[in-house]
């Protein structure tokens, strides 16, 4: 049965190698076909797997054995491996049906599927992986797809600074991820995951805790190392969908999830997660509120949403930041996914403000997006995204290591979360028609948008209940769902009501604030001055290259000496006579000193 | 046949080494550093006799005959290259037989 | 004796200087024989007299005669004007001069070459049995060098159209 588990590894990469050697000369409709067919046998196998998974198991085969190091080419399920690897099967295959109809028309069409097989074996390397170093070529193979799909459409240049942008700031993270790596090895003398997970935790467990937090952070879009994700919309839909919300961002979650005992290590450790969750969630909710793109807005909800995630990884609720990941897989994938309809429909427009009134055009994207919204507000009861915040603002509320004002934070957000979602999808979905529909999603866009649709509403079937035992729980919950209804109340009356965003238009505090919200509260501009901008000038400065001028200048004296000696190379003979008597006159002073 | 120093005879010979060296180092007409070569010769064999005779012995003047027939050889051969060079290059002006720095600079 | 000495190498030194100076080949071959001449006289003031012929009949008479077939095949003109100016004397005129100071300094400092002992005349006899006994292999390397020149000479002196391989 563990075979399969090669399978499941296996299959995106070998479809990946088929589309790279023979893509270029195979018609559409089999590119797209192996495409969708290899992560399909991968989610098939993950699917058995699943339903036969009793306990944890491994398979490897050897790779690296130097010295005290030995590391192996394994694979090891269990429960937190399992999950991943379903969603991005599932998700990953859905994706895949979607974009073999919507990138139809697209240059490139097996390139990108090249690059989507290599990303979802990459993941998946990464969740099942039983090393630290195997999971890290996976963390990195992600990277490289995430950089290479960014830049699909790499005649654009903004697209390629996008892509750039994303490759080099996640960069900063993977380094803190390899120090603590280094750090680790040496420590357990192994990469194993069975041994450093049943281990006891190193010397340094809060540095290297923090080291890997910073990975995390690169990874997952969390402040500070954010500002990658929304810019990494100028990639197609289903690569924001596949990549830049589903699976990808969450590796962060999943590598802190999966060294847990290394955080329940260091106190000071976990109160970083869960700081660097709350304030990235209340950020992203606030810069979503004004975003124009709606990708972007999507990208900071789900910098949002992740903020969440690490917010009950750092109060110890695994579980809960787990099941946030799943209904987040489904419902963000189905966001992006319709949001793709709708800009194809929109000839490839972004802005919202010259969208609306797509509810009759497009019923499909419609409703699809609706419930999508409706999941991701985590309206009550009928949608999986309730159940899973719920869980999180439970076990914020619960746990010993959840403070008030994280949960203060928490409820806000969903308040936030409620608001920017409701104002999407009124200025996208209401209003008068703005613009012609100019294309209509076909049966496979559409079947994967119902999919989703399904699965974001019966995500929470087969996780644990809601606790509604005690008073406070009851109170949380009744709370957060008047904060929804709050948020969703507040976006209607201000996009109803003209005279009320006018007046907030023209009042200079409101405008000010809206300018601020809508650069993401200026940490590119921040960056731009105090890190890109002195790096700049110190390679303009450095353009020579300071240390190879030590060895221009040697080359140089050599050519001045050269040059030197040459004019004693006259070819005549009695200057050279003259040296001769100099010669003889140097050694008759030295016979004279004696 | 006496008083005179053989420090005085050395440094007649020294006298005369330096003039020889300073015709070839001067002069560019081949003709003429030959006859240096010559002078040179000449004073070497001067500090052989010399020597000769401040030991009174005969080894000096059997090195003069050594140096002469060096200088025969060597007048000889040089000779001979004279001619040869003026053939080739219509000159018997040193500088213009500089061949052996490198092309293109002068 | 000595009077001889200083007179006849005060001869050799101008003529060597008036040799180096002139600009015609010949004048300058013909005051180089006055000085050979000359330095033949110093030989024989110090004691030489087998090799103050030698010098005459050799070097004067022989090796001279020559450079005056040489330059008769030359068939050379004066240099005229190709000397150049007396600034190119200053140079090599110091690196000489220096030369000549520091040998003088050195002689000077040896003390036992001041005062010669008593001089006696070594003469072709002892010449002779001195370079064929323990001389011998040094008078067969001088042969054999003679014969190098002499190969050398025949060689560098064969023209085109008479036997000579490079033109």
């Amino acid at each position: 049965m563990s075979e399969l588990l090669w399978i499941v590894a296996l299959a995106p990469f070998i479809g990946a190698f088929t589309l790279a050697i023979f893509g270029a000369s195979m018609p559409k409709k089999i590119a797209g076909a192996v495409g969708c067919t290899s992560v399909g046998i991968s989610w098939v196998c993950a699917v058995i797997l699943g339903l036969n998974y009793t306990q944890p198991q491994e398979v490897s085969i050897g790779w690296i054995n130097v010295s005290w190091l030995q590391v192996d080419i394994g694979l090891r399920l269990d429960t937190l491996s399992l999950a991943w690897m379903e969603v991005v099967t599932l998700v990953g295959l859905l994706i895949h049906l979607y974009a073999s109809q919507s990138m139809y028309d697209e240059d490139g069409y097996s390139r990108f599927f090249c690059y989507m097989n290599l990303f979802v074996g990459s993941m998946l390397t990464l969740a099942l992986a039983s090393n630290l170093l195997l999971l890290y070529l996976g963390w990195e193979g992600v990277g490289l797809c995430s950089y290479l799909l960014i830049g699909f459409w790499y005649k654009g240049v903004v697209n390629c600074d996008s892509a750039r942008k994303a490759f080099i700031v996640t960069r900063i993270g993977d380094t803190a991820l390899a120090i603590a790596l280094f750090i680790l090895a040496w420590h357990y003398r192994t990469l194993g995951m069975q041994a450093i997970i049943n281990g006891a935790p190193p010397v340094a467990a809060t540095l290297v805790a923090l080291l890997i937090l910073g990975g995390a952070v690169g990874k997952s879009a969390q402040i500070p190392l954010h500002t990658w994700l929304p810019d990494a919309m100028a990639g197609p839909s289903p690569v924001s969908a596949l990549i830049h919300a589903a699976t990808m961002v969450t590796a962060g979650v999943y590598l802190i999830a999966r060294l847990g005992n290394l955080f329940l290590a260091s106190p000071a450790a976990m109160l970083a997660v869960a700081v660097v969750g709350t304030v990235t969630l209340l950020y992203a909710g606030l810069s979503a509120l004004t975003q124009r793109d709606i990708k972007r807005v999507l990208a900071y909800s789900t910098i949002s949403q992740i903020g969440y995630m690490f917010l009950a990884l750092g109060v110890g609720a695994w579980n809960a930041a787990v099941f946030h990941f799943v209904t987040h897989a489904f419902f963000k994938a189905l966001l992006f996914l319709s949001a793709g309809v709708v800009v194809d429909a929109q000839n490839h427009e972004h802005d919202i403000f010259k969208m609306g009134g797509l509810r009759r055009a497009l019923p499909v994207a419609f409703w699809t997006f609706m419930i999508g919204a409706a999941s991701l507000c985590a309206l009550p009861f009928i949608t999986a995204g309730f159940y899973s915040k719920e869980a999180i603002l439970g076990a914020v509320h619960t746990s010993q290591a959840g403070a008030g004002w994280m949960l203060a934070c928490g409820l806000i957000g969903s308040l936030l979360t409620a608001a920017y979602t409701s104002r999407t999808v009124l200025v996208v979905f209401f209003g008068e028609q703005k613009m012609e529909v100019s294309k209509r999603p076909g049966g496979l866009v559409v079947f994967a948008l119902v999919v989703l649709s399904v699965l974001s509403i019966i995500g929470f079937v087969g996780w644990p209940k809601l606790h509604l035992g005690e008073s406070s729980e009851q109170m949380l919950v009744v709370v957060s769902t008047v904060l929804v209804l709050c948020g969703i109340g507040s976006a209607y009356v201000y996009f109803s009501r003209r005279q009320l965003s006018e007046a907030f238009a023209a009042w200079p505090f409101g405008n000010a604030l809206h300018r601020l919200s809508l650069s993401g509260f200026g940490f590119d501009w921040l960056y731009q001055r105090t890190i890109v901008n002195p790096l700049k000038a110190i390679a303009h400065a450095n353009r020579r290259d300071i240390i190879d001028a030590f060895y221009t200048g040697l080359a140089g004296a050599a050519r001045a000496g050269e040059s030197l000696c040459k004019l004693m190379q006259t070819g005549r003979v009695r200057n050279y006579a003259a040296g001769l008597v100099f010669g003889a006159i140097i050694i008759a002073y030295i016979v004279a000193v004696r | 046949m006496n008083n005179v120093p053989v420090i005085h005879a050395l440094i007649f010979a020294g006298a005369l080494f330096a003039i020889g060296a300073l015709g070839v180092i001067v002069r560019r007409n081949l003709v003429f550093v030959l006859m240096s070569i010559e002078l040179m010769l000449i004073a070497a064999s001067v500090a052989f006799i010399a020597a000769a005779a401040k030991w009174n012995q005969a080894d000096g003047q059997v090195f003069y005959i050594f140096i002469v027939v060096t200088a025969a050889a060597e007048v000889a051969v040089g000779l001979s290259l004279l001619l040869r060079i003026h053939h080739t290059f219509k000159s018997v002006d040193s500088d213009d037989v500089s061949l052996l720095r490198e092309e293109g600079e002068r | 004796m000595s009077v001889l000495f200083y007179i006849s190498a005060a001869v050799a030194i101008a003529g060597s200087l008036m040799m180096v100076t002139r600009r015609n080949a010949m004048h300058g071959l013909v005051n180089l024989i006055v000085a050979f001449l000359a330095i033949a006289c110093v030989f024989w003031t110090l004691g030489a007299p087998f090799v103050a012929a030698l010098q005459i009949v050799v070097y004067a008479g022989a090796i001279l005669v020559l450079f005056v077939f040489a330059m008769m095949i030359l068939n050379l003109k004066p240099e005229a004007g190709r000397q150049g100016s007396i600034v190119e004397w200053i140079i090599p005129g110091i690196l000489v001069a220096t030369l000549l100071a520091q040998v003088i300094f050195v002689l000077t400092g040896i003390c036992d070459l001041q005062v010669p002992g008593k001089q006696i005349v070594v003469g072709p006899e002892a010449v002779g049995e001195s370079l064929f006994t323990v001389y011998a292999l040094g008078a067969e390397i001088a042969s054999v060098l003679l014969m190098a020149g002499l190969a050398a000479a025949f060689h560098y002196g064969a023209f085109s159209g008479q036997g000579g391989e490079d033109e």
